[in-house]
């Protein structure tokens, strides 16, 4: 049972690298990867709300959405589908989430909150997010599972912003091509990066 | 004048201000769907629908939007005109509908949507704004379907299904697929090379650093 989970966070982390391999979350994750401290502080941000977000997502698809699943309130509801309201709630609740991490910080840690910054709302529209609820959904995950599957994405994530961020760090002392200056050569490095990440897909476990 | 304006309203986003190449916006969901021609001209055509109407809806109740809460009023107009998207899609085109699986959804998510409607539909007229988001949606849709070209004719040998060049091997063709554009590395190479191109052609779009 533990490898079955283990197996899950290592997948989601490498080889299904929701930045990598599914490309979510690009547009934060080229503006934001400039320097390694202020991606340190995005990619904690992501993977707290995306442990949170997607196992809530989970019990409201559980209970909510999904055909028939309201039975649990009423027996007569048991043919009631609102699976299309899924987009438009999962989002509510990312928003939602988001906006009560940011008080909670807050109030409790006011150092990280300003560490944190202009970022937390940011992520409302990160669609790392937002991919990761849906893929849950997609994929049937159980509860505990969803949970694993939350953290292993939001660190994967943090772990490939990281990465590019120190070696955007080290691109300044090298010579660039002027049409790939900035934004260019930052795609081939994720590319390549890619690649890199893609070479764990073999592993079992 | 106003003529004009339009004109670069649905114009500049293509070239000129490219919302993928230089904005640096929408990048996120778009490049997983560029394997086929197929699916990335229907994402393109979804997110240029969404893209206009949504800066459109916006633009008309502009001045009734409170500003504390306009993330989320953005947010709910723009959920909705993806979720009348995604059911027509499962509705008339279920094959490439399971293709797109969650890229359809993460349309709400995309920068250029939310991009345009707090950047540029907050503050002008109803055509303008519509125009804007063509504009945008096809400057999208134009690095989109260049990157699927290639993906799918390198990749596949095909193009939008059709076999264009006869595989090697058993069907007793010349060209051996190139496995790597399957593979999503391949797109940011693509882009990385596109922007290449655009920034040689127009020297201006190139950053310092």
């Amino acid at each position: 049972m533990l490898e079955h989970y283990l197996s899950l966070f290592l997948t989601a982390v490498f080889v299904e690298n929701l930045a990598l391999a599914f490309f979510l979350g690009m547009c934060t994750f080229l503006a934001v990867s400039k320097t390694v401290k202020t991606a340190l502080g995005l990619g904690l941000a992501v993977t707290v709300i995306q442990t949170i977000t997607i196992p809530a997502n989970h019990l409201l698809h559980t209970y909510f959405l999904q055909p028939g699943a309201m039975v649990w309130i009423d027996p007569s509801y048991a043919d009631v589908d609102l699976s299309f309201l899924g987009l438009i709630c999962y989002i509510g609740v990312i928003a939602a989430m988001v906006q009560i991490l940011e008080m909670t910080l807050d109030r409790y840690f006011p150092p990280l909150y300003a560490t944190l910054g202009i970022f937390l709302p940011l992520i409302t529209v990160n669609c790392a997010i937002l991919g990761g609820s849906l893929f849950m959904v997609e994929r049937g995950y159980s509860h505990s599972e969803s949970i694993v599957f939350g953290f292993g994405t939001g660190f994967g994530w943090a772990l490939a912003l990281v990465g590019l961020a120190g070696i955007r760090e080290k691109l300044k002392y090298s010579d660039v091509p002027p049409g790939l200056r900035g934004l260019g050569i930052t795609f081939i490095i994720v590319g390549l990066m890619s690649l890199a990440f893609m070479s764990f897909a073999g592993i079992q476990l | 004048m106003p003529v004009l304006k339009a004109r670069q309203a649905l114009l500049d986003p293509i070239f000129n201000n490219n919302p993928i190449a230089l904005q640096i916006l929408g990048i996120c969901s778009a490049l997983a769907v560029t394997v086929q021609f197929e699916t990335a001209l229907v994402m393109s055509i979804a997110v240029v629908l969404v893209t206009a109407f949504s800066s459109a809806s916006v633009s008309l109740i502009r001045t009734r939007i409170p500003t504390n809460i306009r993330i989320i009023v953005q947010m709910t107009i723009i959920a909705s005109l993806v979720i009348l998207v995604d059911q027509f899609l499962r509705a008339y085109l279920f094959e490439v509908s399971r293709q797109l699986s969650v890229f359809v959804g993460l349309i709400i998510t995309n920068c250029i949507v939310m991009g345009r409607a707090e950047g540029f539909a907050m503050k002008n007229n109803v055509w303008l704004s519509f125009l804007d988001g063509v504009g945008n949606g096809l400057g999208y849709a134009f690095i989109l379907l260049v990157v699927a070209f290639f993906r799918e004719l390198l990749g596949s040998g095909s193009l939008y299904g059709y076999q264009l060049l006869a595989l090697a091997g058993s069907e007793g063709g010349w060209y051996v697929r190139n496995g790597l554009m399957l593979l999503p590395p391949s797109a940011f190479f693509l882009i990385g090379m596109i922007i290449w191109a655009i920034r040689t052609w127009k020297p201006e779009q190139v950053e310092e650093s």
